[in-house]
C-alpha cells in the first residue's frame, strides 16, 4: 500500500463509526483545550513580565544594597559607629528588615570593584503634585530608579540620562486628567511638580514631558531623568547639603561585556565586602519562577486529562481492532504486510489525536481571544498592556504535536494487535 | 511458462494445540495443482479441507512436508515474497463475503490492487473492468451492505479477480447462496477458468460442485481418502490415495 492511500484509508477509517470516534476526539479535545489555554496563559504572563522587567531595568545595571545583617538578631545590639552606621527605615528592604544605608565611602569601595563602570546612589524624591498650566493639582510621585530603566511607551521617547534638562516620563493614566487631548499631545507639554522641602517650604520645578508610558506593575510612578531628580532633590533637601549623606539603594553599571559568569563573580565580589548586588533579572526571577510554576501546574493538569484520553485512543481502537478482525484477516490473507497493518491502525490512532487536538486548540484560540479581550476591558483593565493569553503559533503547533504523539504511543498496542493477527484465525468461520 | 506454474504439495501436515487438546487437521497429505484446472477439495466440515486450502494459498505454513509453487520452495520464500504472491498470482473467494460495509462496490473490488500498491487511475480503470464483466458497473458506486447475497458474491469474485491472479481459491463459494444464485456464481467461476484459464480451487461439502470440477480431492479425517476425475469423460472413475501424485502429475 502506498503512503498516500494509507493515510487515506486511516482518515476514512476513522469516520466509520462516527459516534466512537466523536466520544474518543471529544476526550482529547478536552485535553488539548486546556493545555493550549495553560500555555497562553504562560506566554501571555511571562510576555507581560519581560515587559515590566524593561520597565524596571536595564540588563547591565545592579541594584545595590547592603547585605543585611542577620546576626544582629542573636548577638545582641552593635556598637554605634558614626561612620558605618548610618541607618535607613526598612523601607528599601523586606517587610520586618532594617536595611542599614549606604555611606559615599561605601559608593566609593563599590566604584572601586573591577568591573564596575559607574555607581550613583538612588535618590528618593517625594514629590507633592503635578500640575499642566492652570489646571487641577494632581498627587503624584516618581520612580526613584526610572533613570535606569526602559519605559513601555505609548508616546514620545525614553528618557536621556546625560541631558540637562529635567525630563519627565507620564504615566498614562495622568494624560487626560492634565488636560491633555492624547498621549501625543502631552509630548513636548511643560509640567509643574510641587515639592515640599524638609522645613516645609514649597517649591514647583519645571519639567518637560519626553515620553508617556503605560502604568507598569512592578515600576510605579513617573519616571525623571537625571537632572530632574537631582533638581528635585535639592529643591526638596531645602538648601542644606548634609542632608543627604546615605542612600538606601545605589545603582551601579558593570561593564557590558562581561559574561554571565563573569558577572556571577562580580556579584560574589560585591558579597564578600558586604553588599548585595542584584541585576533586574535576578529581582524578576523570583516572579517568573512562581508563573512558570503556575503554568507547570496547570499544564501538569492539562497532560493528566491527555493521558485519560490516550485510554480512551486505545479502548477504541482495540474495539476497532475486533470489530474489523475479518477485514484485518482478510487484508492480510491478499498480501498485505503486518507493516502496513501495523501502520494503518498507527495512523487512526494519530488521525484522532489530530482531530481532537486541532479541534480543541481551534476553539481554545476562539474562545480565549474573546475571553482576553473581554478580560482586558473588565476584571484585568487595571493592568493596561497585559494580554492574559497569548496564543503563539509555535506553541499551539507544539500542542497539536504532542497530542498527536501521545495518540501514536496509544495506538501502538491496538496497532500491535492488529499486525500480530493470523489471517486463518480472523477468517475462521464460525 | 504457465505449464510450469504447479502448486505440488508433499506430506502436508498440520496440527492445532497441544497435550491433550491437540488436534491433527492434515496427517500427510500430497497434492499436486496444475495451471488451468478445477480441483474441488471435498470433504466434511472438520476433514481438514480448508486447511489444505490454507495451506495450498500460503495463507498457513505446515509442520511437515514441503510445498512448492513454480518450482520454488515456500519455505525458502521470505514473509515480503510470501505476500506478493498471495497478492499478485491468488485470488481468495470465501464462504464469508467479507466486504467492507459502507464502501462501495468499487472500493472492495480496488482492494487487493490498493494493497499492491497501484495508482488511483489504474485501480478505478482495473476495477469497473471487472465489474463491467461481472455485469455489476451500475452498482459500482453502490455501497456494499446495499447489494442482494448475490450480487454480494460477485462482488467477491471480482476483488478476487481484480489482480489478475493465477489460481483462484474459493472456500465454499456458494455456501452462502440459495441453490439459483449459486449457481450463477459457479457458472462466474468456471467461465472464468475456461475463457482466462485461471486455475480454480474449490473446497466444498456440495457434490454437485465437486462434480462440476476437473478432479475432486475427498478428503477425511486429515487423509486423501479418494480422488476422482478427469471428468472430461463423465465418469467419476475412483483412485487410490497412491496413485493421486501420478494422477495429478499427468493433469
Amino acid at each position: 500500500m502506498r503512503a498516500k492511500d494509507l493515510v487515506t484509508t486511516a482518515i476514512s477509517n476513522t469516520f466509520r463509526s462516527k459516534l466512537r470516534t466523536t466520544l474518543t476526539v471529544l476526550a482529547i479535545f478536552v485535553g488539548a483545550f486546556t493545555l493550549t489555554l495553560t500555555n497562553a496563559v504562560g506566554a501571555g504572563v511571562s510576555q507581560y513580565v519581560d515587559a515590566q522587567v524593561g520597565a524596571l531595568g536595564s540588563p547591565d545595571v545592579f541594584i545595590i544594597t547592603q547585605a543585611s545583617d542577620a546576626t544582629t538578631a542573636g548577638d545582641g545590639p552593635v556598637t554605634y559607629d558614626p561612620k558605618s552606621s548610618a541607618s535607613v527605615s526598612s523601607q528599601q528592604g523586606p517587610p520586618g528588615t532594617t536595611t542599614k544605608a549606604l555611606t559615599d565611602s561605601d559608593l566609593t569601595k563599590i566604584g572601586e570593584t573591577a568591573g564596575i563602570v559607574s555607581v550613583d546612589p538612588v535618590r528618593a524624591v517625594q514629590p507633592d503634585y503635578i500640575e499642566y498650566g492652570t489646571g487641577s493639582q494632581y498627587e503624584f510621585s516618581i520612580n526613584a530608579t526610572s533613570a535606569v530603566t526602559t519605559a513601555d511607551l505609548t508616546a514620545g521617547a525614553q528618557l536621556d540620562g546625560g541631558a540637562s534638562d529635567a525630563q519627565l516620563v507620564l504615566p498614562d493614566t495622568f494624560v487626560t486628567p492634565l488636560g491633555f487631548a492624547s498621549a501625543d499631545d502631552a509630548v513636548g507639554a511643560s509640567v509643574s511638580i510641587g515639592i515640599t522641602d524638609i522645613l516645609g517650604a514649597k517649591h514647583t520645578v519645571q519639567a518637560t514631558i519626553v515620553g508617556v508610558s503605560l502604568e507598569s506593575l512592578l515600576a510605579a510612578g513617573a519616571g525623571a531623568n537625571d537632572a530632574l531628580i537631582a533638581e528635585l532633590a535639592d529643591a526638596q533637601s531645602g538648601g542644606i547639603a548634609t542632608a543627604v549623606t546615605s542612600y538606601g539603594v545605589a545603582v551601579a553599571h558593570f561593564d557590558t561585556t562581561l559574561s554571565a559568569d563573569a558577572v556571577t563573580a562580580l556579584k560574589a565580589d560585591l558579597a564578600t565586602q558586604n553588599y548585595t548586588a542584584r541585576t533586574i533579572a535576578d529581582q524578576l526571577g523570583a516572579v517568573q519562577t512562581v508563573i512558570n510554576g503556575i503554568v507547570g501546574v496547570l499544564n501538569a493538569f492539562a497532560v493528566i486529562a491527555l493521558i485519560a484520553a490516550a485510554f480512551g485512543i486505545i479502548n477504541t481502537l482495540l474495539m476497532s481492532v475486533q470489530e474489523r478482525t475479518r477485514e484485518i484477516g482478510l487484508m492480510k490473507a491478499m498480501g498485505m504486510s503486518s507493516g502496513k497493518v501495523y501502520t494503518l491502525f498507527s495512523l487512526e490512532a494519530v488521525v484522532i489525536g489530530f482531530l481532537g487536538s486541532a479541534i480543541g486548540a481551534g476553539v481554545a484560540i476562539g474562545l480565549g481571544s474573546a475571553l482576553s479581550a473581554v478580560l482586558s476591558q473588565g476584571l484585568l483593565s487595571g493592568l493596561p498592556g497585559l494580554n492574559i493569553l497569548l496564543f503563539e503559533p509555535a506553541s499551539v503547533a507544539f500542542v497539536i504535536l504532542l497530542v498527536m504523539a501521545i495518540a501514536f504511543l496509544s495506538g501502538t498496542l491496538p496497532a500491535q494487535r492488529a499486525a500480530k493477527q493470523n489471517p486463518i484465525e480472523s477468517l475462521r468461520y464460525e | 511458462m504457465d505449464s510450469e506454474w504447479v502448486i505440488d504439495a508433499q506430506g502436508l501436515e498440520k496440527s492445532y494445540g497441544s497435550g491433550t487438546s491437540r488436534f491433527d487437521a492434515l496427517k500427510g497429505v500430497s497434492v499436486q495443482i496444475a495451471p488451468g484446472e478445477t480441483v474441488a477439495i471435498v470433504g466434511k466440515s472438520g476433514s481438514g479441507k480448508s486447511t489444505l486450502m490454507h495451506l495450498l494459498a500460503l495463507l498457513d505454513e505446515p509442520d511437515k512436508g514441503s510445498l512448492q509453487v513454480a518450482g520454488t520452495d515456500a519455505k525458502s520464500l521470505s514473509k515480503r515474497a510470501v505476500n506478493e504472491l498471495r497478492n499478485k498470482e491468488f485470488g481468495f473467494v470465501f464462504q464469508q463475503f467479507f466486504l467492507t460495509p459502507n464502501r462501495s462496490v468499487l472500493d472492495n473490488v480496488i482492494l487487493p490492487l490498493k494493497i499492491a500498491g497501484i495508482g488511483v487511475k489504474e485501480r478505478r480503470g482495473r476495477g469497473m473492468e471487472v465489474l463491467e464483466q461481472l455485469e455489476l458497473a451500475d452498482k459500482a458506486g453502490n455501497k456494499a451492505t446495499t447489494l442482494s447475497g448475490g450480487q454480494k458474491q460477485r462482488v467477491v469474485i471480482g476483488r478476487a479477480l481484480v489482480n489478475a491472479p493465477r489460481v483462484i481459491f474459493a472456500d465454499e463459494p456458494t455456501g452462502n447462496l440459495d441453490t439459483a444464485t449459486g449457481a450463477v456464481v459457479e457458472d462466474i467461476l468456471f467461465e472464468l477458468n475456461r475463457s482466462q484459464g485461471i486455475t480454480l480451487v474449490i473446497v466444498t461439502h456440495d457434490e454437485e460442485l465437486a462434480a462440476r470440477c476437473d478432479r475432486q480431492i475427498f478428503i477425511r479425517d486429515g487423509l486423501v481418502v479418494s480422488h476422482a476425475g478427469p471428468t472430461h469423460t463423465g465418469a467419476h472413475a475412483l483412485h487410490t490415495p497412491e496413485a493421486l501424485t501420478t494422477a495429478g502429475g499427468a493433469a
